[in-house]
């Protein structure tokens, strides 16, 4: 099966879209480049090319862990398979 | 893939080389333009680096001008110079600091005589000075000759995943043979600075680091009026998926593979502790940033993006890269090397890194960038302060 999402590092709750787009009530595949490993999510939102998808349910005031690292916090609940970006997710800087 | 040990560069007289053969007009001030525009148009072959500032700066924003100015006349892709300004001492104190190089330089000033006997004068130069570089030969050189810069632009979350590790990748690969390499874009570390700090390579460089990044962040937190989330990350970030400026940060430091920086530089200051990797505080405006890693000595450059920005630099070339399809669809005339494979996972971050080598290589053997190819010529001056 061909590769839908690609997530960094094992630790991080947000992956990656690296086809076109992924429609709702997809089911992706998603390639962990740390340790080459394959897992597979229920997507329920429409996501293009390079956003990002909650790999768990993310709870307000939550860290969003990319590259193994924080990268900022939810601002609103998310749930698995949601679209993750400026709409729920901001900086901690500035 | 065996990496070639040396590529067909121009030796030049203190005994860098060179991977293009220009021969500039530069002007010291704003007001020198139209006249070095001028003689480059008379001169063919001779090419004029036009700019926004230099009267009356004062201070480290003077200081960085000359360094600035200076530097780009000594970088080894330029042959010879001519230098034009409004008046003599700073034109003079500019043909002085790159006369050191050996190489040929002359200054003009128009002041007393006018742009048209300056544009006469300086055309008479011109010209003995391109008829001469043009029987430079490209001649052997070996790889540890190429200093490599890197800064990466319009970038999106493929930008982290593949194209800029990509350049870390051919970063860990070439470092052990002895080649320059300079990284900066002091602003888009905010988020990945404490991580970025564990990369130097003595605690010195390091603290240097920190020290420079604050000193930053000081200055952002002063200036600011409300945050930078119009600027940082960008509309074109933001349109490729990147959320925040820590994630920005951390797909940017992708750049530098495995490698520890050895020292940090002020902006267009010149290496001078040897082979490997620098760090220097540039602003992450792509022109700014290439401007300044020029006038620094560097020779070939490598810029990855993600939804596609255009720069180049007069005398630097500027190599992008690209891991984006849809930019490699929509902007394939933009795009010098396509690693757009190690997403669909037909191409592993190692065969990227050789692919880039090979394109880096052809590029200092003499192939024209896209940039180029298309004419892009931005020669941007970082400006720290107001005039006086």
């Amino acid at each position: 099966m061909a590769t839908d999402i690609i997530i960094h590092d094992k630790k991080d709750n947000v992956g990656v879209v690296v086809i076109e787009k992924i429609n709702p009530k997809q089911n992706c595949s998603c390639w962990i480049m740390e340790d080459d490993s394959t897992v597979n999510i229920h997507s329920l939102d429409e996501i293009p090319l390079g956003h990002k998808i909650a790999m768990t349910d993310l709870k307000e005031g939550e860290t969003i862990l990319k590259y193994g690292h924080d990268i900022g916090k939810v601002v609103k609940s998310t749930k698995k398979g949601e679209h993750v970006h400026v709409h729920n997710v901001k900086t901690k800087k500035w | 893939m065996e990496i070639p040990k040396s590529f067909l560069g121009y030796k030049r007289e203190n005994g860098r080389a060179g991977t293009r053969n220009h021969v500039i007009i530069l002007p010291v001030d704003d007001i020198s333009n139209a006249c070095a525009e001028a003689v480059a148009n008379n001169i063919k072959g001779t090419i004029a680096l036009p700019h926004s500032y230099g009267r009356l700066q004062f201070g480290a924003d003077l200081e960085l001008h000359f360094r600035t100015m200076i530097g780009t006349g000594c970088n080894p892709n330029v042959a010879a110079v001519i230098v034009i300004g409004i008046e003599p001492k700073w034109t003079k104190k500019i043909v002085d600091g790159i006369a050191k190089t050996g190489k040929p330089v002359e200054g003009f000033h128009i002041e007393r005589t006018g742009d048209i006997g300056t544009t006469m004068k300086a055309s008479k130069k011109a010209q003995e000075f391109v008829m001469w570089a043009s029987e430079k030969q490209r001649e052997e050189c070996p790889l540890s000759d190429l200093w490599i810069s890197v800064k990466c632009g319009e970038s999106d979350t493929t930008s982290g995943l593949a194209s800029n590790p990509t350049v870390g990748n051919l970063m860990d690969k070439l470092e052990p043979l002895g080649v320059h390499l300079c990284f900066g874009e002091t602003s888009e570390l905010t988020g990945a600075e404490k991580v970025c700090a564990t990369r130097g390579a003595t605690k010195e460089a390091s603290d240097k680091f920190l020290k420079t990044w604050n000193a930053y962040n000081d200055f952002i937190l002063k200036e600011a009026t409300d945050d930078l989330s119009e600027s940082q990350p960008t509309a074109g970030n933001i349109a490729g998926g990147l959320t925040t400026i820590e994630e920005k940060a951390f797909g940017n430091f992708q750049k530098i593979g495995n490698c520890k920086f050895i020292d940090v530089l002020e902006p267009a200051e010149e290496p001078t502790k040897g082979k490997g990797l620098y760090f220097m505080d540039t602003s992450s405006a792509a022109a700014e940033c290439v401007t300044l890693q020029a006038a620094a000595g560097f020779n070939i450059h490598l810029f990855p993006t993600g939804q596609g920005n255009i720069v180049g630099n007069p005398i630097e070339p500027v190599i992008k890269l690209t891991a984006n399809p849809l930019t490699v669809k929509s902007m394939g005339e933009h795009i010098d090397c396509d690693v757009s494979k190690i997403l669909s996972r037909e191409m592993n971050l190692s065969e990227g890194g050789d692919e880039l080598i090979k394109t880096t290589l052809r590029v200092a053997n003499g192939r024209l960038t896209c940039a180029e190819a298309l004419g892009h010529k931005e020669f941007v001056m970082t400006k720290l302060y107001r005039s006086a």
